[in-house]
């Protein structure tokens, strides 16, 4: 318990690249001005306060506004804007790209929860945009088509914050080096399949713990495996989790899949396709989120699951086609 | 003594940590049979939405109602102090609140996330030193009754307050290391336990 009071002392400390962050000084925001001056905005800590409260919560993909009213009946603690779940993404193919603005807007209207929107790896542009239009978090994502093979956005330049896929604990950490205020497992994004998500999930939190046990002459060696920046790496191995928190996403159909996750470390959820393809969005909505919560109570999760009618469909292994979560680098 | 911790969403873990930094133990309320033998209750940051929803489904909104009535002492951060508030001006039809706190808030009242922020605020009664306030899509206080004490301002307006045995923020003390806030809190627990150890000797 207290390791994660000290990863926040120690998030606080870690600069990176740079903290980012704005001060505003009397210039600023007209009449307001005045009384603003000294405020820090755009701050590490506040960008990693918001998934804080976060925490224990569902983050649904919604495409219209009618879905973000339906999320935020059901309990849902932010949602995902976007054109097309990636489940359709998947199906029809072509260039995945940023929504359309006036979407996202319509959908800041519709809630007062969280809103968050994609923009595609790499493209600092479209995250530009997002950040100018009042999203609440950026997530820069593998579900859509990448916009560079090389690098991904420096999220540092910005005081929106960022949360970014990974699969491994190496690329969980080299995210946080570039900005990332929040990791998420990647999963196998509209598959309505958990598998990846376990492994993905297995593989950073198993990681994180073998490192906890390491000596400090083995941490060089796992900052280079990891290729992660070793300070980073220091910081795993002393506070015994991530500096920022981990959610998971890719894959999550069932309130059953929730309890799954989160007993495996996850600290909250990403829901995409597995609400809105399925035949009754409301009623599995709540039942997830409920889940959720309750994850360690097995009576709980057992009636919550209780006629929810069909879950989505969903792929096999077999049938993925190309793995969205083998982008990002 | 022991603190129960809503720990339906939200940062409730920040809370414990911090508690546990002063020594004091406390324990997550999830369901009702939680809150035997709690001496005090801390309502964290979250989604005050999502909490309350999840208050009614667990059946636990009820049970804490009596006990903020009985004199518990709480300690309520941001979405706490939503679900506390006599007023939510802006809430969603279907909000409950304990209605225990005479203020009006204002949901978000700062605005969107790009307007969350960190300043520094001073705190009467804690001593002279400023607490880092982290505000995260903080509510904003409108009105307040004339039972609300005003403990602390950010920039004019009210950033932490007590009405009885209710002490309340808009920021987000569990997010630093500065443990008065909570210091405080744990000196109203006490007082708390005495005047019912009190009770039942008379």
């Amino acid at each position: 318990m207290v390791l994660i009071m000290n990863g926040i002392d120690d998030a606080k400390t870690y600069s990176g690249s740079g903290q980012g962050g704005t001060v505003h000084t009397d210039a600023d925001d007209g009449d307001q001005g005045l009384a603003q001056v000294g405020r820090k905005v755009g701050t590490f800590p506040v960008k990693r306060g918001l998934a804080e409260m976060l925490k224990g919560g569902v983050i649904m993909d919604v495409v219209t506004p009618e879905h973000a009213k339906i999320a935020e009946d059901a309990g849902a603690v932010a949602v995902m804007a976007l054109e097309r779940v990636p489940a359709d993404i998947r199906a029809e193919g072509g260039v995945a790209r940023m929504s359309d603005p006036s979407l996202i807007l319509e959908i800041e209207e519709a809630v007062t929860i969280p809103v968050m929107a994609k923009a595609r790896i790499g493209h600092f542009a479209e995250a530009q945009v997002l950040q100018a239009i009042g999203v609440d978090y950026v997530d820069e994502s593998e579900v859509l088509t990448p916009a560079d093979r090389e690098n991904h956005i420096d999220k540092w330049a910005f005081d929106v914050p960022f949360v970014c896929g990974a699969t491994s604990l190496g690329e969980a950490l080299r995210r946080i080096s570039e900005g990332a205020a929040l990791i998420r497992s990647k999963g196998e994004a509209g598959t309505g399949n958990i598998v990846e998500a376990v492994y993905h999930l297995r593989s950073i939190v198993g990681d994180i713990k073998k490192l906890g046990s390491s000596d400090r002459a083995e941490r060089y060696a796992w900052a280079k495996n990891l290729a992660a920046p070793y300070e980073l790496v220091e910081m795993v191995a002393e506070v015994g989790w991530l500096p920022v928190p981990l959610f998971c996403a890719g894959g999550i159909a069932t309130p059953a899949d929730a309890a799954l996750v989160r007993q495996l470390g996850a600290e909250s959820i990403f829901v995409g396709s597995g609400i809105f393809k399925s035949n009754d969005p409301p009623a599995r909505a709540r039942a997830i989120v409920e889940a959720c919560v309750g994850f360690d109570d097995a009576d709980l999760v057992a009636r919550v699951s209780r006629g929810l009618g069909e879950a989505m469909r969903g792929l096999d292994d077999a049938s993925y086609g190309a793995r969205l979560s083998e982008r990002g680098w | 003594m022991i603190a129960g911790i809503l720990a339906l969403q939200g940062d409730f873990a920040a809370h414990a940590d911090i508690l546990g930094s002063i020594s004091v133990g406390s324990r997550y309320i999830r369901r009702p049979d939680d809150l035997d033998g709690i001496d005090g209750l801390v309502m964290p940051g979250g989604e005050s939405t999502t909490m309350s929803i999840l208050m009614e489904s667990v059946g636990l909104f009820e049970p804490l109602r009596r006990l903020i009535i009985d004199g518990m002492p709480v300690l309520a951060t941001c979405a706490g102090m939503i679900m506390l508030s006599a007023e939510i001006a802006d809430g969603r039809d279907d909000q409950i609140s304990f209605k225990m706190l005479d203020v009006s808030i204002k949901r978000n009242g700062y605005g969107r996330q790009l307007q969350s922020f960190e300043k520094d605020i001073w705190i009467s009664g804690i001593g002279p030193a400023p607490f880092h306030g982290v505000f995260i899509r903080a509510p904003r206080v409108i009105a307040a009754g004339p039972r609300v004490e005003v403990l602390a301002r950010v920039e004019g307006d009210i950033a932490m307050c007590r009405e009885g045995t209710v002490l309340a923020c808009t920021f987000h003390p569990e997010l630093t290391a500065d443990r008065r806030v909570h210091s405080l809190f744990v000196e109203m627990m006490r007082d708390g336990s005495r005047q019912t150890v009190e009770r039942k000797v008379r």
